[in-house]
This record gives structure tokens, C-alpha cells and sequence, in this order.
């Protein structure tokens, strides 16, 4: 076990921890702050493959803006504040077949893949992972066009927003 | 990711030095702890009514248009970087990509989603 | 290299060589001696927030037409001494029905967000703590904990005003981080990195706020609103809200809120130092002593931190829908309009001159600022005449 993969572990076990009391929460600003907590592991885990640039852009959108966004919307909908909802429904005997047979599914899978056995390829010396993404979204060859219609997708979640949020007044 | 483990260091010295000023005006304190001392504050009278306001609509609105703009800035950032070394083309998408959005932004404005409040 | 030009390598391995002289791991003496280092800077911050509160009630003082401390210690020095002991033994009270976790640690993730900002913050072109290729990102990253503190502290402490100056503070905040984000790509373009180094050495002909004098306003006003001070200080409005999130936090944990502003304060002076006046350079002189650089990058922070300073002490509180519409209305627009106009002039003016990029980017700024001022100045004249004609047929009608 090298260290990498000791702090994988550890980094990923307090992620799906984290993600568990999302969804098991009884106060929901507690789990709107436990998700806070899942994306932050996340964020961990992009460092780890050395992926700064998207670390960082995780912290900003994801927990500077989603889920101030989350918490926003939970204040919006909740006559009180400290209100907590049932956690289970009728139907929860289904779920838990389901996301069992999901998950020995996945295990059966991933058992015979030979990646789980190699280490993170280490990135040519001086590889500057921000300029090369810049190159790749303005070049013609490159994604300019998704970098175009990034944009596009963006002006119509926005015109949505406008047409959802705003149509009660 | 050496050097993210600095970040990491730095995050945890951030960490324990407030954890230690609190500790310490914990430790140092009296603890004399008194339903009146302890009510929330409503300038000066007795608390009326649960902690829960009725919450405007207009802060979600506000943090959706946020929210667009910050995922658009993140996208210029990479763009931003390597604007010097290519050139007029490459500063146009930008400029196309950003005009995009600003139709957006007037479009929210006409609409009179950016008014308070 | 000699202690004089390049301490921090030689004291890290000096320590590094005494610690594994003592039998100790190679990795974990590496680990250690980067701990002290972190330690070291982060104690030498501290004491510097200490005495940030001492030069805030003196300069609000003088601003006043008043003396300020003096009482304790030659010119009042030993003042904010005074006022930490007398935090630290209060008692540490929590309100009841509060949320005891999310409460508590509101005041430990604001200081810590504060702090963390340091760990890409070149003070010397030696001396710098992590060279991160996305610096600049990184200060909104630590912006967004910020953030999220305010939210839990005004949450948790089952208190209605405090829910509501938290709301007002975080949607300021939020909507002041758009013209913020638009005023970081500018160095960045200039630069061609996003890496905090990168744009102080490539600082070295011109300081970029020559280049783009409009953006570093912006990002002036932007960080003011970031930071949450006057004019845009609404959300601890003492004479409305009491304190805002604050309310029902005393002792040292408001102390960690308070200290942590004016802490939040001066980094940000440091940052906009960095970012548009050259950071630690000043025409060669950082290239004599280390110590010299840190010695004119912190003139450049506290010189920042004075701006702050004085834009609050001198201007008056705007309302939370005026400051909001203003921001989205009137700066969001300017600034992406100016990130455009600079992208497109960095892209002409590509091969020419120093002194020929260096006049367009200048003219550019102030023929966007002046149409800008324009526009405004044409919308506030209509919503004039919209007023005044109200009242002057009401005036007619008496």
C-alpha cells in the first residue's frame, strides 16, 4: 500500500461518510452542511490526481455557490427552520434491492479490472494543466465549439431561472 | 500534489488557532450559565415569536443569476491564461462567449428579476 | 546562498538536518519543519491582527478629529493587549435553543478562511509558501468558506436578526464576487498566469494598474463589498441590525470574527498591492534583501488597508436594495464590458511597444470609465426629472 493509496483511502472513506449523513440527516441545514463536507472531499480527491485547477473550481461553484444555493432554497421551502422530515417512505424495502443489486453489480465488475492495480501516471515536468486546458478550449480542433454552446446552455439555465422563479410574482 | 499539501498544513494551523483563543476564553472564563443570560437578543425586550422570518424569494433569485456567472467566469479563466500567446481569434470567442451571457444578464434585468428587494 | 539572501531554504534545511540528526524520519522532518514554518507565519500574522486593531482605532480616531487610545502604553500600544484579555475571560455563553456544532464552528471556518488566503500570498520573490499554479482562483475558493461561515453563524444562532443580517451579508457577497471574478481575469490576461509569482515578476515594466486603472477601482469596490465594511457594511449596520450575524456571539469567539475582518482587511489591501501595484517590486530594490521585500510588501498592504480605511470612515451606508441593484445593474456590466475591451486591445496591441500597449490599454480604460459615467449620469438625470416633476406639479397644485 503506498501512501497515495492510503490517503485515497481515508480521503475517500470520509467522503462516502459524509455523503451518507447527506441522506440520513433529520435536520436539513445539517445535511445541506454534510454535503458541504461530501464536496469538499471531492475537491481532496482532484488534488490527489493532481488536478489543481478543477480542486479549486469545485470549491468555488460547488460550495460557493450550489450549495449556498441548497441552503437558500431549504430556508425558502421550510416553514421552520429546524423542521425534519420523515426519512423513510413505503416503498423503501425496493430501494434497498435495488442499490444492493447496484452495488454487487458494480463489485462483480470492477473485480476483474486490472486498473484498481496501477498508480496515478505522473505528469510530464512543467506541465502547466491551465494553459494546456486554454489552448484546448479556444483552438478550432480543440472544444471551442462546446466552449460556444457552454455558453448558450448557460444563457438558457438563466433564462429559465428567470421564468421559473420569477412567474409566482 | 506536494504542494497541495502545504494548502493542506495551512488549513490545519488555520484551524487550531481559533480553536485555541475559544478554548482559552472557555477555559478562562467564568461558567455561570442563566436562562436570562442565555435568551436571544431582540433589542432589549423578550423574543417574540420562532427565529424564522418569512424568506424573501429575491436572495434565491439573486444567488441563481450568481450562480451562472460564476460557472461562466470559471470557464474564462483558462481562456484568460493563454489569451497572450494566441491571438485576435481566440480573444473573439472569448468576447462572443462573454456577450452571450450579458444578453442573459439584460434579459434578467428587462424582466425586473435584479430589482429588490 | 547565505541566510541573507534566501532564508527560508537555509533555516528549513538547518532544522531539516538537526531533526534527522536526532534519528527522527526523513518525511517526517520534512513534515515538521514545514509545520513550524506554517506556524511561524500564522503566529506573525496574528500578532500583526493585534496590532491592525490599534492602527483601525487610531486612524478612525484622527479621522474623527479625535485622539483615540493613549491611555495604556506609550501612544496607546498596549490597548489591544487590553481588549484581548478582557475577551478571553468573558464568559463563553451560547444562546439558548442555538445550534451548539454549526454555532461554534462558524468563528473557527471564518478565521481559518482568512488565514489560508496567506498560503499564496508571495511576500518575497523568495518567499512564498506554495506555488500554486491557480492562485488566483484560490482567494475565491477561500472567499466561499467565508461565506459559508456567515450563513451558519446567522443560522444557528436561533436569533432573527442575525438570520436576517446573515441573508443580507451572503447575497452581498455573492453578488459582489461577480465584478470581483471579472477584475482577477484582468492581471491574469496581462500576465498569462494565473500563478501570484507569475504576475508580480511579469510586474517588472509596468504596474498593471497603469495598464487597466478602471479595473483596479473596480476591484477596489468589489473587495470592499467582499469584505463587508462601509459603505457596503449594511448587514452590521449597528444602527440597524445590532450586529448583524454577530448578535448573539461574545467573548472570544467574536473577537475570532472581528479580528478575522480586519485581518480579511489588510490581506485584501495585500492582494490588490499584488495584483495591480507590483507586489513586493519596486523598481529592483526587492532584489537587495528579502527582507527589504517583505518589508515594501507590507508598506503596500498596510497602504491598501489605509484605502479601506479611508473609503469607510469617510462615506455613508447604502441600502441592501440600492447596493444590490447597483451591482448588478451598473458594475457587473462595466466590468465584463471592460474584460472584453482588454482582451480585444491585449489582442491588437499583441506585437507593439511597451509604451504604445501601455497608452491603449490606458486610453481604452478611460474611454469604457467615461461612457460608463455617461450612462449613469444620463439615467440618474431621467430618474431626477421623473422625482422632481412629481414634485413640481405637486407644487403646482398648491
Amino acid at each position: 500500500m503506498t501512501t497515495e493509496q492510503i490517503i485515497f483511502l481515508i480521503v475517500a472513506g470520509a467522503t462516502l461518510a459524509a455523503g451518507l449523513l447527506v441522506v440520513t440527516s433529520r435536520n436539513l441545514i445539517h445535511a445541506a452542511l454534510w454535503l458541504v463536507a461530501t464536496l469538499f472531499g471531492v475537491a481532496i480527491l482532484y488534488t490527489l490526481l493532481n488536478a489543481g485547477f478543477i480542486a479549486v473550481v469545485q470549491v468555488v461553484v460547488y460550495i460557493g455557490a450550489i450549495a449556498i444555493l441548497f441552503i437558500f432554497a431549504v430556508m425558502l421551502t421550510r416553514k421552520d427552520m429546524r423542521d425534519s422530515g420523515p426519512q423513510h417512505n413505503k416503498t423503501w424495502w425496493l430501494g434497498a434491492l435495488v442499490s444492493l443489486l447496484t452495488f454487487g453489480g458494480l463489485f462483480a465488475v470492477l473485480g476483474q479490472w486490472s486498473g484498481l492495480a496501477k498508480t496515478g501516471a505522473e505528469l510530464p515536468a512543467g506541465f502547466d494543466s491551465v494553459a494546456a486546458l486554454g489552448e484546448a478550449l479556444t483552438s478550432a480542433n480543440g472544444y471551442v465549439l462546446p466552449f460556444e454552446v457552454a455558453s448558450v446552455l448557460l444563457l438558457a439555465a438563466m433564462v429559465g431561472a428567470v421564468y421559473l422563479a420569477f412567474n409566482k410574482k | 500534489m506536494n504542494e497541495w499539501l502545504y494548502v493542506l498544513l495551512f488549513m490545519i494551523v488555520g484551524a487550531l488557532i481559533p480553536v485555541g483563543a475559544i478554548l482559552g476564553g472557555f477555559l478562562l472564563g467564568p461558567k455561570k450559565p442563566n436562562p436570562l443570560k442565555q435568551s436571544t437578543y431582540e433589542c432589549g425586550i423578550e423574543a417574540v415569536g420562532e427565529a424564522w422570518v418569512q424568506f424573501k424569494a429575491q436572495y434565491y433569485i439573486f444567488a441563481l443569476v450568481f450562480l451562472v456567472f460564476d460557472v461562466e467566469a470559471v470557464f474564462l479563466f483558462p481562456w484568460a491564461v493563454k489569451l497572450g500567446a494566441l491571438g485576435l481569434y481566440a480573444a473573439l470567442e472569448g468576447v462572443l462567449f462573454i456577450a452571450i451571457l450579458v444578453v442573459g444578464l439584460l434579459y434578467a434585468w428587462r424582466k425586473g428579476m435584479l430589482e429588490w428587494a | 546562498m547565505n541566510f541573507w539572501t534566501d532564508p527560508l531554504k537555509v533555516a528549513a534545511d538547518w532544522l531539516q538536518g538537526v531533526f534527522t540528526s536526532w534519528g527522527m524520519n526523513e518525511v517526517f522532518a520534512h513534515v515538521l519543519v514545514a509545520f513550524l514554518g506554517v506556524l511561524l507565519l500564522i503566529t506573525i500574522l496574528m500578532v500583526i491582527d493585534i496590532f491592525l486593531v490599534w492602527i483601525e482605532r487610531k486612524v478612525v480616531a484622527r479621522f474623527q478629529d479625535r485622539i483615540g487610545p493613549n491611555r495604556l502604553g506609550p501612544f496607546g500600544l498596549i490597548q489591544p493587549f487590553a481588549d484581548i484579555i478582557k475577551l478571553i475571560i468573558k464568559e463563553d455563553t451560547t444562546p439558548a435553543g442555538a445550534d451548539k456544532v454549526v454555532y461554534n464552528l462558524a468563528p473557527i471556518l471564518s478565521m481559518m478562511s482568512v488565514l489560508i488566503i496567506w498560503s499564496v500570498v508571495p511576500i518575497a520573490p523568495v518567499i512564498l509558501s506554495v506555488n500554486l499554479n491557480v492562485g488566483v482562483l484560490f482567494l475565491i475558493a477561500a472567499g466561499a468558506i467565508g461565506t459559508l461561515s456567515i450563513i451558519m453563524a446567522g443560522w444557528s444562532s436561533n436569533n432573527k436578526f442575525a438570520l436576517i443580517g446573515a441573508f443580507r451579508q451572503v447575497a452581498m457577497m455573492v453578488a459582489f464576487e461577480v465584478p470581483m471574478l471579472a477584475m482577477l481575469l484582468i492581471p491574469t490576461i496581462f500576465a498569462g498566469s494565473m500563478n501570484m509569482n507569475d504576475i508580480i515578476q511579469a510586474q517588472g515594466g509596468l504596474w498593471y494598474f497603469v495598464l487597466s486603472p478602471l479595473g483596479a477601482l473596480i476591484f477596489l469596490v468589489a473587495i470592499i463589498a467582499e469584505l463587508g465594511r462601509a459603505p457596503f457594511d449594511l448587514s452590521e449596520g449597528e444602527s440597524e441590525l445590532v450586529a448583524g450575524f454577530n448578535i448573539e456571539y461574545s467573548g472570544m469567539k467574536f473577537g475570532m470574527f472581528y479580528a478575522g475582518e480586519l485581518l480579511h482587511a489588510m490581506t485584501f489591501g495585500g492582494i490588490w498591492g499584488i495584483l495591480f501595484f507590483g507586489g513586493y517590486r519596486f523598481f529592483g530594490l526587492e532584489q537587495v534583501s528579502p527582507f527589504l521585500a517583505i518589508a515594501i510588501f507590507l508598506f503596500k498592504a498596510l497602504l491598501g488597508y489605509w484605502v479601506i480605511m479611508w473609503v469607510k470612515y469617510t462615506m455613508m451606508r447604502i441600502r441592501i436594495d440600492q447596493m444590490l441593484v447597483f451591482n448588478w445593474v451598473f458594475l457587473t456590466p462595466l466590468s465584463f464590458a471592460l474584460l472584453m475591451v482588454t482582451a480585444l486591445m491585449n489582442a491588437l496591441l499583441q506585437g507593439a511597444p511597451v509604451w504604445l500597449y501601455a497608452a491603449g490599454m490606458f486610453l481604452s480604460n478611460v474611454v469604457v470609465a467615461w461612457i460608463a459615467l455617461e450612462v449613469a449620469r444620463s439615467v440618474s438625470r431621467k430618474e431626477r426629472q421623473k422625482v422632481e416633476g412629481v414634485a413640481q406639479v405637486a407644487e403646482a397644485h398648491h
